[in-house]
């Protein structure tokens, strides 16, 4: 009956205990050196060899009984406590973040590294060139003669009548095709000039030009990969037509035009084949090999792509521009 | 090139509404800039005879007229216009009409009067800007005709953008020529015949350049009067095209200049010494044009000169002297041939373009000019009256433009298109074309016609041929290559690699224009002259950049103004230095830059308002540097920089080549470049930071380190950098470490002087350092730092 008592008692502490000081303190009462079951198995001794096992067995339970009473409230504790800690540290999520916000690239800056990448995918390696550039580069070796009537279409900013900003990327196929032979591919980004400013015109803008020179390069061939770029770079299913026109350094020369939202058409980007006489300008023999050459304006690209207005806003470099293309 | 669609169908007139004649032409690359109806919208206009006109009883500046439109009654109607007189043939808007703005003509009283429509003028219909008073007539034109019908309004100004290779096209012969082409219809050319002369007056011509000037005729035609009105048909066909009725004369050579493509002049002939001659100019000559400019003529100019002077700039500009006015009573006509080396570029070196340069430096059929004489005689007679002289003609047959014979290839048709079009069709094609072809076993020789300048290889025709097949009908197809893989060096940096890393730092990109204000430049760049344009968009964009701090702070001054509060800008681009040696003289370098201002960052509810400094600039210069993995060969060194603050501003070297700098922009220019605050920038040339360490691996010691905290006190003016440059060369293998922890200066250091708090990390590959070993390595420390910086151990 004492030992019922005991574990009654216990159990009644272990539950009334409210932090793990007291918990340890039940503990060490009952089940210390001096405790009350300690205490009831040195009395063990007194007993009888026969009813010794049994009295032994019952308070090795009502020990066990009390050791998992103190562990499960020992749980109970810690849990609590933890929560209690957690509740405490609990921060309002919803608060911005304390970092630096990242910039951002220029739109005009994004869409040349779009139409990199898919080119370069094809194997078009991204070359560049000088902006102050001579009349032999930008002119000349383009089947542009002094006086040809196409120079002054190019409002050029002279420095003098053999150096000039270039009016367009097409110089660097120009020294692509000096250093190296074909077959090659060659995508060149970079800046142009025009003297010209209105609403419609800044002195400088960006285009795209590209290249490509092989055995047997066809006009289809020109066709086909300026009308998967115009559909991956619009990731739509547009309308986009081939128009004949006029460079003096290509022939067949196109334009392209793609059905803008209003129902009408809109130039993107001028084409066609080299002519024979540019490639005979840089040593490449026009019976072996042919080639297509292509031109985009990236400001017109990149305006119909996200629905710029005013061309004038590329070169302003409000934040408040730039930040919607983050 | 405009032209007028009904006068374009008169020659050929295809089953083809408007807008799809346009599509045609644009898709053949004669491209439609535009389509203008050539009279407003309007209805219930007629032709009207005034029976009367009077005084009205009220008013000074109106008059009451009777007018009869072909009904029953005459129309009572009022008009203010000063013109409005009896007799006159007139456009009358009647009661229900609906003029253009939907403005309708209802019974009104004016002053007291009824007035049961209007009279017009051409503003009124939309037509032309002319409102000096009403529409005057023609005596002949028939009563209640609606004045739509008799103007020939139903019609359209066609505006086309011709590329510089179709000249052929500027003129409605040539655009009928391609539109009976593209819709395989003959194209029926107006008779001209030819007009016998019935005076023997002429003039000598002697062509003295004939390469420049092959073929010249010329007519003398007497007794015109100048005075004369152009008729109704002529003025509008004018209009139509764009071009100003001024008299008969100049209306009839304006007209076939746009009919054929023709240009020609009329000279006084009363005021011509002796003969024509057409030769080079003398080197100086002056020529007076019609436009009252005098030219200094150059001798590479072609002229018509008599026996004593210059009379005209061929091909371009007519003189003043020789000039036809209403006085003029005796003409010389000129039609001529002139090379079209001869003209190109000469008219832009007097800064002239007109009708007549604009053709020739394309190319005018050198076949024309018979025709365009007896054209432009018959229109003259029939308008001025008068009495046409013999057609003088010299020409030196030898000099004309040989018309080129073109091999087209099969083999290179398909290989150049792509696509196989059929014998027989590009058969027809190039004949349609006036190619005039015969089919060889290659494949056809042709032979371009003489007003096709720009036919002249194999390439020429193929255009012709994908043109007219039509581009859209030529297949799409993926280009086939080989699969040449490119190479990729490792130890080269691109230029994304530093953007993206300054993008992550909080920099936005700009691009600013290569030309920027001389005045901010040569103040931050007093010893930097940057390239001049000599014809730039305005003085402030006149100077090629030398650096692209001038556009970054002109971008970082426009955006505070703009209330933003933390600008971090970057660019990459070239900069423009003038070098004798480099290739056209000047080091086309790129650079990238940056700048930075007002706050670190957004304000937040946890961080505090601080700006930026010198250290937030460095630190982006020093991650951009990191790129190249060669930390151990970078510096930062104090230096003087124009554009920079003396005391915050150092150049940074790799290997004591300086590749750019980084410091506060110098408060002296705070107000020229209209900055707010400290503003702080960099710039780094690209291929000097754009080749990196390729890792080159050491095993990690398994031995523990030892951290050994120091702190010296060394002079002010001493500098860290050196110090811990220092510090990592002295030779203790096992110092792996190194870090400055904090720099002290205030109560318990003496004046002048400073503390710093120095980490040594020592580690040896091989083995446990002892604490004898590790004393001794930072004692060696110590005790250089001593020797070379007077750096004493703080106790």
């Amino acid at each position: 009956m004492e030992l019922e008592s005991i574990v009654d008692e216990a159990k009644g502490r272990i539950d009334a205990a409210d932090d793990a000081a007291t918990l340890d303190a039940v503990r060490v009462e009952f089940m210390g050196k001096k405790g009350k079951l300690t205490e009831l198995l040195k009395g063990l001794g007194k007993l009888s060899a026969e009813e010794r096992p049994l009295a032994g067995q019952k308070i090795n339970q009502a020990k066990q009984h009390i050791q998992q009473a103190i562990g499960a409230k020992g749980d109970a504790l810690r849990m609590e406590e933890m929560n209690r800690k957690l509740a405490e540290e609990a921060v309002d999520v919803t608060l911005p973040g304390r970092t630096l916000q990242p910039g951002n690239v220029h739109p005009v800056s994004r869409t040349i590294s779009r139409i990199e990448s898919f080119f370069g995918e094809l194997g078009f390696a991204v070359k560049t060139g000088p902006e102050v550039e001579d009349g032999f580069h930008n002119f000349d070796a383009l089947n542009i003669p002094a006086n040809h009537p196409a120079r002054a279409d190019h409002d050029t900013f002279y420095f003098n009548p053999d150096l000039m900003l270039r009016t367009q990327t097409s110089g660097v196929q120009i020294r692509t095709m000096e250093a190296e032979q074909p077959p090659l591919r060659i995508i060149s980004p970079g800046r142009v000039y025009r003297n010209d400013y209105d609403q419609t015109h800044t002195p400088m803008f960006h285009q795209v030009e590209g290249l490509m020179v092989d055995k047997n390069v066809s006009f289809t061939e020109l066709k086909g990969i300026l009308h998967d770029f115009l559909h991956h770079f619009f990731e739509e299913s547009l309308e986009v037509r081939f128009r004949p026109s006029y460079f003096p350094f290509t022939e067949p020369s196109a334009e392209v035009d793609v059905m803008g939202k209003n129902g009408e058409w809109l130039e993107v980007l001028g084409c066609g084949m080299v002519h024979p006489n540019v490639l005979k300008a840089v040593d490449i023999d026009p019976e072996e090999y042919t080639g297509f050459a292509f031109g985009m304006g990236v400001e017109r690209l990149t305006m119909l792509r996200y629905g710029v207005t005013d061309l004038r806003a590329f070169f302003e470099n409000d934040l408040r521009f730039l930040k919607q293309f983050s | 090139m405009k032209i007028s669609e009904n006068w374009l169908r008169e020659w050929v007139n295809p089953a083809l509404s408007t807008n799809e004649l346009s599509e045609q032409l644009s898709m053949a690359g004669l491209e439609v800039d535009g389509v203008e109806p050539v009279a407003a919208e309007f209805t219930g206009v007629v032709v009207g005879r005034v029976v009367s006109c009077g005084q009205h009883p009220n008013a000074d500046k109106l008059q009451v007229t009777k007018v009869n439109v072909g009904g029953d009654e005459l129309l009572d109607i009022v008009c203010g216009a000063p013109n409005c007189r009896q007799g006159l043939k007139v456009a009358v808007a009647t009661v229900g009409a609906v003029l253009p703005g939907d403005f309708k003509i209802k019974k009104a009283k004016l002053r007291g009067e009824p007035s049961m429509g209007m009279l017009c003028s051409y503003s009124e219909l939309g037509i032309s800007e002319d409102h000096d008073g009403i529409i005057e007539l023609p005596q002949d034109a028939a009563v209640g005709l609606d004045i739509r019908e008799y103007l020939n309004l139903n019609d359209s100004s066609i505006e086309i953008d011709l590329t510089p290779n179709r000249a052929d096209c500027l003129g409605v012969r040539g655009i009928a020529r391609e539109v009976g082409v593209l819709n395989n219809l003959d194209v029926c050319e107006p008779e001209v015949e030819a007009v016998a002369p019935t005076i023997d007056d002429s003039i000598s011509i002697r062509l003295d350049a004939p390469d420049a000037c092959p073929r010249y005729l010329g007519r003398v035609i007497k007794g015109v009067d100048v005075s004369a009105e152009s008729p109704l048909w002529l003025k509008e066909k004018l209009r139509r095209s764009g071009i100003r009725s001024i008299d008969p004369i100049v209306d009839v050579t304006n007209f076939v200049l746009l009919e054929l493509g023709q240009p020609m002049h009329a000279f006084n002939f009363n005021a011509i010494d002796g003969g024509i001659t057409v030769r080079m100019a003398t080197q100086g000559e002056s020529l007076t044009l019609l436009d009252e400019n005098v030219a200094e003529l150059n001798s590479d100019t072609l002229v018509i000169a008599d026996d004593s002077k210059p009379l005209a700039m061929a091909g371009i500009f007519g003189g003043l002297d020789s000039g036809v006015n209403t006085e003029t009573r005796d003409i010389l006509l000129e039609s001529a041939f002139f090379s079209r080396d001869a003209i190109l570029g000469r008219a832009r070196q007097y800064g002239l373009h007109t009708d007549a340069s604009h053709r020739y430096e394309r190319g005018v059929d050198p076949e024309l000019q018979q025709k365009a004489m007896e054209r432009a005689t018959g229109l003259i007679l029939s308008i001025c009256g008068g009495q046409a002289g013999p057609i003088e003609e010299a020409v030196d047959t030898s000099s004309l433009p040989e018309r080129a014979s073109i091999l087209l290839r099969r083999e290179r048709l398909d290989r150049v298109l792509g696509v196989h079009i059929d014998d027989e069709q590009v058969t027809e094609m190039l004949n349609r074309l006036g190619l005039n072809v015969s089919v060889t076993e290659a494949g056809w020789q042709a032979q371009a016609p003489g007003y096709r300048f720009d036919i002249a290889i194999e390439e020429d025709l193929i255009e012709e041929v994908a043109r007219v097949y039509g581009y859209n009908n030529i297949p799409n197809v993926s280009p086939t290559a080989t699969l040449n893989m490119l190479p990729a060096q490792e130890g080269k940096l691109a230029t994304t690699q530093f953007t993206s890393l300054l993008v992550s730092r909080g920099y936005h990109e700009a691009i600013t224009y290569s030309f920027v204000d001389p005045k901010v430049q040569n103040a931050l760049f007093p010893d930097h002259k940057g390239m001049e344009l000599p014809h730039p968009i305005s003085s402030d964009m006149s100077v090629m950049r030398v650096s692209l701090w001038p556009g970054l702070l002109g971008a970082a001054a426009y955006n505070q103004k703009r209330q933003q509060a933390s600008i971090r800008l970057f660019e990459t681009g070239l900069r423009f230095l003038p070098e004798p040696d480099a290739p056209n003289g000047v080091n086309q370098q790129p650079v990238i830059a940056g700048v930075l201002a007002g706050r670190r960052v957004a304000e937040h509810w946890d961080s505090n308002d601080d700006v930026v400094d010198f250290f937030d600039a460095k630190a982006d210069v020093e991650a951009l540097l990191a790129l190249t993995g060669k930390s151990g060969e970078v510096s930062f060194s104090a230096a003087s920089h124009q554009a920079l603050h003396p005391g915050i501003s150092a150049e940074v070297k790799i290997d004591e080549k300086v590749v750019g700098y980084v410091g506060a922009v110098h408060p002296q220019f705070a107000k020229l470049l209209g900055i707010n605050g400290r503003a702080f920038v960099f710039e780094l040339e690209l291929n000097a930071i754009s080749e990196r360490h390729l890792p080159s691996a050491v095993p990690v010691s398994r031995f523990p380190s030892n951290r050994r905290d120091i702190a010296i006190i060394v002079e002010d003016s001493v500098h860290v950098g050196d110090i811990l440059s220092h510090a990592k060369k002295i030779g203790v293998n096992q110092l792996v470490g190194l870090n400055l922890f904090d720099v002290y200066k205030g109560k318990g250091i003496e004046p002048g002087y400073k503390s710093l708090a120095l980490s040594l990390h020592l580690q040896d590959p091989e083995k446990t350092l002892a604490e004898a070993e590790i004393q001794q390595a930072v004692d060696t420390v110590v005790r250089e730092l001593k020797n070379k910086f007077g750096a004493a151990l703080r106790e």
